[in-house]
């Protein structure tokens, strides 16, 4: 490939990725005034979107780190809650051309998302270039850092009452990202309710009886995944 | 210093799901019910992220401004709108209870 074509698929997913992009910007900004309010040392959150540069993770990271989880609590956590991109990098790797390296290879499955996996894997193309994945990668993860920074330094300007309201931001991308595959499909309206009132039940349960409830989210995906896959595998292709 | 430690562990099983499939996996097919369980997780953890967390994510004794906030964003969300108007929508829903309240 030319190094113009280099530039010009790198470009395409630049504007591939532009809507990720935006919509990371309100949830790093609260992940960065989160943190800030919670007494998490800025060089923390700032080496957080650098280096782990996964929302849920992040957020979890420092609910559970406020909430005095320990480290290993924490760690677990986030390796359960990240096992759902196994499936998406497998689907990835499909769609690469199969003389890419594995050295590209790493670095582009650094970027993956939900959002920027989503952008790439809902292509026409049937093989995709890796300089156009990792354009979408690009400025995903970009807009990702700046928001964390913007979150961090305007974490003190900003009223209380928007910072409170900010909050809510993380859990509107994920109803955002949630509802319209309910709306499509039984089974993951199935699953992803049981998986909510699993957890509930184990939130509510652990108010009374003391254990952590930071295990509810791993417990409520993998018993609800586990009967999706039981009853609903049957068929060709899954959901 | 220990919470250096925190974040590259964290760095570290954040990566490793994500680099493995797309590195070893290339040619290999995985049985039926791993992938259907797969093909779940994404759902099974967005509900279970979503319930109850939203109810405090507002601050406590703002549970109000959450719900309204969860609702309008659902709303967008069963409209099928951008992600972004699904996220604003829910934090001016979130932001216009709180100011009222």
């Amino acid at each position: 490939m030319s190094m113009y074509s280099k530039r010009m698929k790198f470009l395409e997913g630049v504007k591939a990725g532009l809507p990720v992009a935006v919509g990371y910007i309100p949830i790093a900004v609260a992940f960065g005034l989160l943190s800030k309010s919670l007494d998490i040392p800025s060089y923390t959150s700032i080496l957080m979107s650098l280096l782990i540069y996964a929302g849920a993770s992040q957020f979890i990271g420092i609910n559970l780190l406020v909430l005095g989880a320990s480290f290993g609590e924490i760690i677990i956590t986030t390796f359960l809650l990240n096992l759902r991109h196994f499936l998406m990098t497998a689907t990835l790797s499909q769609r690469l051309y199969s003389e890419v390296s594995k050295s590209w290879r790493a670095l582009l499955s650094f970027g993956v998302t939900d959002e920027t996996f989503t952008v790439s894997a809902l292509q026409k193309a049937e093989k995709l270039s890796e300089y156009f994945i990792l354009g979408i990668n690009t400025i995903a993860f970009v807009s990702w850092n700046v928001g964390t920074w913007l979150g961090l330094f305007f974490a003190t300007s900003l009223p209380e009452v928007v910072k409170a309201s900010m909050g809510i931001a993380l859990y509107a991308m994920f109803i955002g990202l949630l509802i319209p595959h309910i709306k499509k499909s039984k089974p993951v309206l199935v699953v992803s309710l049981l998986s909510m009132m699993i957890n509930c039940l184990i939130y509510w349960a652990s108010m009374f009886s003391g254990f952590s409830s930071s295990w509810g989210i791993i417990v409520a995906t993998i018993v609800s995944a586990a009967v999706g896959a039981i009853f609903y595998s049957k068929g060709e292709e899954q959901v | 210093m220990n919470l250096i430690y925190l974040v590259l562990a964290m760095a570290i099983v954040t990566y490793i799901p994500r680099m493995v499939p797309l590195v070893l996996l290339q040619n290999v097919s995985l049985p039926r019910y791993i992938k259907g369980f797969m093909g779940f997780i994404p759902y099974a953890a967005l509900g279970a992220l979503i319930f109850p967390g939203v109810f405090n994510s507002t601050g406590a004794s703002h549970l109000e401004s959450a719900i309204i906030g969860c609702s309008v964003s659902i709303l967008l969300a069963w409209w099928e709108m951008n992600l972004i108007f699904v996220v604003v929508g829910g934090i001016t829903g979130a932001f216009i209870m709180n100011v009222l309240f």
